[in-house]
């Protein structure tokens, strides 16, 4: 007869450590997956320090600076670029010249070194992104950077997930705005009956046959 | 019996704990995302300046069709202000001339052009009325030195505005003055019957 190598709970061990197990795994990924969509990880929402608080509610929605005065190369070039301190001087050599939240770009002007701006929006470096494509095919800024112009420190609006990109990829029709709304902060593309965005969409001859989903649209 | 055995065999264990690491250390390549190269806008310790983004060297001129000394890139005729523009005057021109008015000039000459703009206005600027009998006279090309160089005060738009766009807005420029300046014996009677006049 041989020894008894088990206890009698054994069965019950195995259970608890199996299930246990289980969920110890699922839990790690489900915490995995809340941090990937976490503001923690994406920065949605999370407003950044800048060298000078410059604020969009300010100077877009109280002074109704077109978003081109300071980002000129939007409708025309990849980066839609950060105004030079010129820019910022344009007015405010005449305009809060004594204030000393703009100290940091009158030093900048004299001294001609940059303002450095900590960034909001940075794509991987692997994945392509072009402005002018978007602003000329009738996308507005708001559709993927969100009501700015209601912030007084820059945040995301989109993580800028692959997804995320896709989304609209397959559906231009949902965001699609005519081209004289696009730097318009309020207006909303869905206050348009759908049959006139499908019709905004063949005449800005964006493709819909799935081509704009192809990998090397955006790794290139 | 026989399975529970092989279940809390630490060596099984052992062959499967590998699986969260791997979650782990997907999160950790980062190499691909900050490439060894510089995109626009990105800060150098290699430059002086500290700008990835270089600067024209001096004298660098454009590539275009259009030779450097043209009237396009300058405003200027043989040294004199250009009287004409250097394009057809299109309705398309005056158009892209109004949206760029609208988003560089407005905030300080005001959407009609008469100095009352939201900056000048808040911000206390005196910034004068293009509508005045020096202005209205003046050959078109000087409107577009004072985009390209600017003037006293104001600033030069050069690096902002390309010279295509300064010569829309020059056009446009003239359009305004025209709109705020016109002899009531032009109009038809209609017109003037929606003006409210006789
Ligand atoms: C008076 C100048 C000015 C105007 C007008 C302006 N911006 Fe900006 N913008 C800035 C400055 C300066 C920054 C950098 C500081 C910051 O992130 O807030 C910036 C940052 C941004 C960013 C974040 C960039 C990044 O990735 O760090 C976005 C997006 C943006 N602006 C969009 C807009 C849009 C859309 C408009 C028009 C509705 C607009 N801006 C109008 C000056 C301006
Ligand atoms: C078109 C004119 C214009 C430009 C360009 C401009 N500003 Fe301003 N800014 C103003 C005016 C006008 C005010 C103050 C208005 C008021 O409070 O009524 C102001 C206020 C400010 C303030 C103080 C805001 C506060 O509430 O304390 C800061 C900081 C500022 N600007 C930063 C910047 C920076 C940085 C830039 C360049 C990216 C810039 N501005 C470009 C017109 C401008
Ligand atoms: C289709 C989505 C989309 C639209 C529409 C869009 N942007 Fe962006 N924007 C982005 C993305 C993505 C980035 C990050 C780019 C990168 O990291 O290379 C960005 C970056 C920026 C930046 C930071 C500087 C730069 O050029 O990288 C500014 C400023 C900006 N956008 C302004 C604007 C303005 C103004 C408009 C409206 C005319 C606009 N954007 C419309 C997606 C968009
Ligand atoms: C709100 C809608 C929208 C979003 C969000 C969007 N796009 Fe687009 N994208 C478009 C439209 C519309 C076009 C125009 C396609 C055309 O007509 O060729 C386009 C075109 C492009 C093109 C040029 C395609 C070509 O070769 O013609 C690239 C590259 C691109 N998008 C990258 C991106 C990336 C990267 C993202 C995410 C960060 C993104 N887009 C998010 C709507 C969007
Ligand atoms: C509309 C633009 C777009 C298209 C089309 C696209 N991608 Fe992406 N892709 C992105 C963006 C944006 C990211 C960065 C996402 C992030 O920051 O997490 C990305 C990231 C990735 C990554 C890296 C994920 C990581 O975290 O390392 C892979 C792999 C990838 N894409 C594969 C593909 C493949 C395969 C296709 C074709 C089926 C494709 N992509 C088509 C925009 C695009
Ligand atoms: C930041 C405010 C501001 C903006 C924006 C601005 N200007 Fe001016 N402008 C001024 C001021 C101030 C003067 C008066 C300069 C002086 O003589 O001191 C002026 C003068 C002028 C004059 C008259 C020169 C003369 O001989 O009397 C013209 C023409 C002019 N601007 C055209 C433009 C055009 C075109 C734009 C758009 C591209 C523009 N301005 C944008 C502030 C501005």
């Amino acid at each position: 007869m041989s020894a008894q190598i088990f206890p009698r709970n054994a069965n019950a061990l195995v259970w608890v450590s199996i299930i246990g197990l289980v969920l110890l795994i699922g839990g790690i990924v489900a915490a995995l997956v809340g941090l990937y969509l976490s503001p923690w990880y994406t920065e949605v929402g999370v407003a950044k320090e800048q060298p000078v608080p410059f604020s969009h509610k300010h100077h877009v929605d109280q002074l109704k600076i077109d978003c081109r005065y300071c980002h000129a190369t939007v409708e025309r070039a990849a980066h839609a670029g950060f105004p030079s301190t010129d820019t910022c001087m344009s007015c405010h050599s005449q305009v809060w010249t004594n204030s000393p939240l703009l100290q940091p770009v009158r030093d900048s002007y004299q001294s001609g070194e940059s303002v450095v701006w900590n960034r909001i929006y940075d794509l991987p470096d692997f994945v392509y992104f072009n402005h002018s494509v978007h602003v000329a095919k009738g996308i507005g800024c708001a559709s993927c950077h969100g009501r700015i112009d209601q912030q007084h420190l820059t945040a995301k609006a989109q993580p800028l997930y692959m997804g995320w990109c896709l989304g609209c990829h397959r559906n231009p029709e949902d965001n699609v705005r005519p081209r004289d709304e696009v730097f318009n902060m309020a207006f909303d593309p869905r206050s348009l009956p759908l049959e006139q965005r499908v019709a905004l969409v063949a005449e800005y001859q964006i493709p819909t046959d799935g081509r704009l989903t192809n990998c090397y649209v955006c790794h290139r | 019996m026989e399975s529970a055995a092989r279940t809390l065999n630490p060596s099984r264990l052992a062959r499967v704990a590998w699986i969260p690491l791997c979650l782990l250390l997907a999160a950790c390549h980062i190499d691909m995302y900050d490439q060894p190269r510089y995109t626009a806008n990105q800060p150098s310790d290699f430059f002086e300046d500290g700008r990835a983004m270089r600067p024209p060297v001096p004298n660098t001129v454009p590539m275009t069709d259009e030779p450097p000394d043209s009237v396009m890139l300058t405003g200027r005729a043989n040294g004199e202000l250009a009287v004409e523009l250097p394009m057809e005057l299109t309705a398309e021109l005056l158009e892209r001339g109004q949206t760029r008015y609208n988003a560089y000039c407005a905030p300080c000459h005001g959407l009609a052009g008469d100095g009352n703009g939201v900056i000048a206005y808040r911000g206390g600027i005196q910034v004068p009325s293009l509508h005045n009998d020096r202005l209205r006279t003046v050959q078109v090309g000087y409107f577009f030195d004072v985009i390209t160089n600017g003037i006293n005060r104001m600033y030069s738009y050069a690096n902002r505005i390309p010279p295509e766009d300064r010569w829309a807005v020059a056009a446009y420029v003239r359009a305004l003055q025209l709109s705020q300046n016109v002899d009531a014996n032009d109009l038809t009677a209609e017109e003037r019957q929606q003006l409210g006049g006789q």
